[in-house]
């Protein structure tokens, strides 16, 4: 037990030490803030409000356009020349120009503007605009502004779980999001650290220091010490990712959440003034947007977080273990990294194929194909990480678990007694059927 | 008094059977030779001993005792093939192999001063492996293999990747192992160490143990009852119970003729012969060499 404790130590050390290991713990989350940065940075600067004057000579058009997060508009009595020169000293980004005869002839609209107009402004002018003209000729009709106002209908459709804890508010795309990102981290950990194990055994086959070593311990124990300390270096790995990803958007999001507040107090004040000329429309509109956004925070709030973080830390570890058995058994088979593609790719072809499947199992979390492989141990780390945040029965849950444990003792069985053999085997060839025979050598 | 014994070792592998009956006795602070061509099977020996693999069947005796795993610190093994950790640095290193031998970290701390200081190597302590030259790392491996002191030290082909000088070096720290009472296993091709090291060996052709005992008695087994003589004059009457072998002349005008005489006869009466006929210069026996006996013992059951 002691040796073995030596061995973890020694393979764990040797990792965390080294550069590319502290390279890659803190330029990991640098690297995953910077683009939430990024689109955190593109979302607030498009809360900065565009302010535009509408010089409206048609007189039909005042207090008509509805102010949102993207634009205000101030209505000017003063005329089309005095307005063209004044407009960018009275802080205003762009000028609507509605000549009189608007609803005749909508072509001849015009927008002035220093820069030249975003995309965006200028459909948004013209939406409203062709919106307007809309209504006006519809009321023109006979149908007034009460039955149009009614006939837009925004639908947000709110899932609900029915659960023995009653109705819970929850969010399809929350849980599929959690699910899914789960997954796929384990699916990329069991890689990269499987790989590591596999090069940690070829670096001590081509080294031929594994003579040496293995005239002190049993080779389980060396291969057993080195899985366990690749496991701790993941571990690590996780634990500072998580530690320094929640750190910089903690102090990212004090930075950025001043300048969030900034532009919703903006809108707020406008969209008050907007509201108190337009009545109760845009004070819905506003209502609606919000409910998006909470309602997804909402969603998260009622999943089960501690049980996904620790199906998470289980899947990971039974994942990872499951396979770097078998990667480390690859690497005492093998003389060079070259011989490694034939071996890897049926023993990744499961790991290959459950990421696949978990894309299906999202759409249907309860069916046969999710159940099955959400229980055989070679997908289930995968799979079944999709499912959790969906709710699994209890008894799933553990045959899965169970049969992980199993399946990690097998394959560790089967590394083992291919290890112990392959390290000493050098410079020939191996095929399958010799492998085969290894493990049935004894001693 | 053995330190080591095995007794009819077998180990199959698939078709191929590496060791077949094999049983050696290894005295205690000895200078014991393990002798045979490639792939005769003295690595699969080699790995049973140190219980990398079991034998099939057999047992091995370490000092009196069946073979158990805490006897891996009584053992010190210099592989073949030699091989360290490259990114580690030497001291770590050693520290870490000392460990793994059952030693503490003070322990291994305090030997290992010792041995660096003995080898004048102390500024490698912090040097990574990969940046010393093959034989600097050879003395490492040398370090590793004895810092626990073993008492039985087995060492396969421990000269090649030396210079001269440092071969000396590990010469006379075998020596002097063996005098504080250590014994030395020793695996080599190379008969003129063997010659000059072992007091006991052992060889082994084609999975069988051919020949074994102290390097004194084998010598004596394969003498040839030969003797050579170096002489002025002419040779030519010898009674013929003595039979002339070869003649030939020397650099220097002398005659040089090897002769065999009957196993039950005098060497007395041959040099009697000798003086009453010619002008000797010199006169011996010849006593076959190691690489004589490799070659002859191994020809012979290879036939």
């Amino acid at each position: 037990m002691h040796t073995i404790f030596l061995i973890i130590k020694r393979e764990y050390l040797v990792r965390v030490r080294k550069r590319s290991f502290v390279i890659m713990t803190i330029l990991g989350p640098l690297l995953i803030f910077a683009f939430y940065a990024i689109i955190g940075w593109a979302a607030v600067s498009s809360i900065d409000q565009k302010k535009v004057a509408v010089v409206d000579e048609s007189g039909r058009f005042t207090n008509q356009f509805k102010n949102d997060d993207e634009t205000t508009y101030s209505y000017e009595k003063q005329s089309l020349s005095v307005a063209k020169k004044s407009f960018v000293k009275q802080g205003y980004d762009a000028l609507v120009f509605i000549p009189k005869d608007v609803i005749e002839r909508p072509k001849t609209v015009q927008i002035f503007a220093q820069k030249s107009v975003s995309l965006d402004l200028q459909n948004n002018i013209e939406r409203a605009i062709g919106k307007e003209i809309e209504t006006i000729k519809l009321s023109e009709a006979g149908i007034t502004q009460k039955v149009i106002e009614d006939a837009k209908v925004n639908v947000d459709a709110q899932t609900i779980n029915l659960s023995d804890a009653g109705e819970k508010n929850s969010n399809a795309i929350a849980t599929t999001i959690i699910g899914y990102f789960c997954a796929f981290l384990i699916y990329i950990s069991v890689f990269i650290y499987g790989t590591q194990v596999m090069r940690g055994v070829m670096e001590e086959k081509t080294n031929r220091i594994v003579e040496v070593i293995i005239s002190s311990v049993k080779p389980f124990q060396l291969m057993l010490g080195k899985i366990i300390g690749v496991a701790l270096v993941g571990l690590t790995q996780f634990l500072l990712w998580i530690t320094l990803t929640i750190g910089l958007f903690t102090i990212g999001g004090t930075i950025m959440g001043d300048k969030v507040d900034r532009g919703r107090q903006a809108m707020q004040t406008s969209g008050a003034a907007g509201a108190m000329a337009q009545g109760p429309a845009s004070a819905e509109v506003k209502k609606t947007q919000e409910s998006a956004v909470t309602s997804v925070m909402r969603a998260i709030d009622t999943l089960n977080i501690p049980l996904i973080v620790a199906c998470f830390l289980f899947y990971f570890l039974g994942g990872y273990l499951i396979y770097s058995a078998l990667f480390g058994a690859i690497g005492a088979a093998v003389d060079n990294e070259t011989e490694t593609q034939q071996f890897m790719f049926p023993i990744t072809l499961p790991i290959i194929g459950a990421i696949a499947v978990a894309q299906f199992v999202i759409r249907d979390p309860d069916g046969p194909l999710a159940f099955w492989t959400s229980i055989f141990p070679l997908t289930s780390p995968v799979v079944m990480m999709v499912r959790v945040p969906f709710g699994v029965p209890g008894w799933e849950l553990a045959l899965s678990m169970v049969l992980l444990i199993l399946g990690f003792m097998g394959t560790t069985w089967l590394a083992a007694r291919i290890y112990r053999v392959g390290i000493l085997m050098y410079g020939k060839k191996v095929s399958y059927k010799e492998l085969s025979k290894w493990v049935f050598y004894k001693g | 008094m053995n330190i080591l014994e095995t007794h009819h070792i077998v180990k199959q592998y698939a078709e191929h059977r590496a060791l077949d009956d094999v049983s050696l006795h290894v005295p205690k602070g000895s200078i014991f030779g393990l002798l045979g061509p490639n792939g005769a099977g003295k690595t699969s020996l080699i790995r049973i001993i140190n219980q990398i693999t079991a034998p099939d069947s057999g047992e091995v005796i370490l000092d009196g005792e069946r073979l158990k795993p805490d006897h891996i610190k009584r053992i010190g093994y210099l592989p073949e093939e030699r091989g360290l950790y490259k990114k580690m640095k030497v001291g770590e290193q050693l520290l870490y192999l000392a460990q793994l031998k059952g030693l503490t970290e003070k322990e291994a701390m305090e030997k290992l001063k010792i041995w660096f200081v003995k080898f004048d190597i102390k500024t490698w302590w912090t040097k990574q492996v990969e940046d010393l030259s093959k034989g600097m790392q050879q003395k490492v491996q040398f370090v590793a293999t004895v810092m626990h002191e073993p008492d039985l030290i087995i060492l396969d082909e421990p000269f090649s990747g030396f210079d001269p000088i440092n071969a000396n070096l590990i010469k006379d720290e075998i020596l002097e192992l063996r005098d504080k009472g250590k014994t030395i296993i020793f695996s080599t091709h190379r008969m003129e160490s063997v010659e000059e090291l072992c007091d006991h060996i052992a060889l082994i052709n084609r999975s069988h143990k051919v020949l074994d005992g102290p390097k004194r008695a084998i010598k004596e087994q394969f003498k040839t009852h030969t003797y050579h003589v170096e002489y002025q004059g002419t040779l030519d009457d010898l009674p013929p119970a003595f039979e002339v072998l070869t003649t030939t002349a020397t650099d220097d005008n002398f005659q040089r003729t090897d002769i065999r005489i009957p196993p039950d006869a005098a060497v007395n009466e041959l040099i009697r012969h000798l003086l009453d006929r010619v002008a000797v210069r010199s006169f011996g026996e010849n006593i076959p060499s190691m690489n004589d006996i490799f070659i002859q013992a191994v020809g012979e059951t290879t036939d």
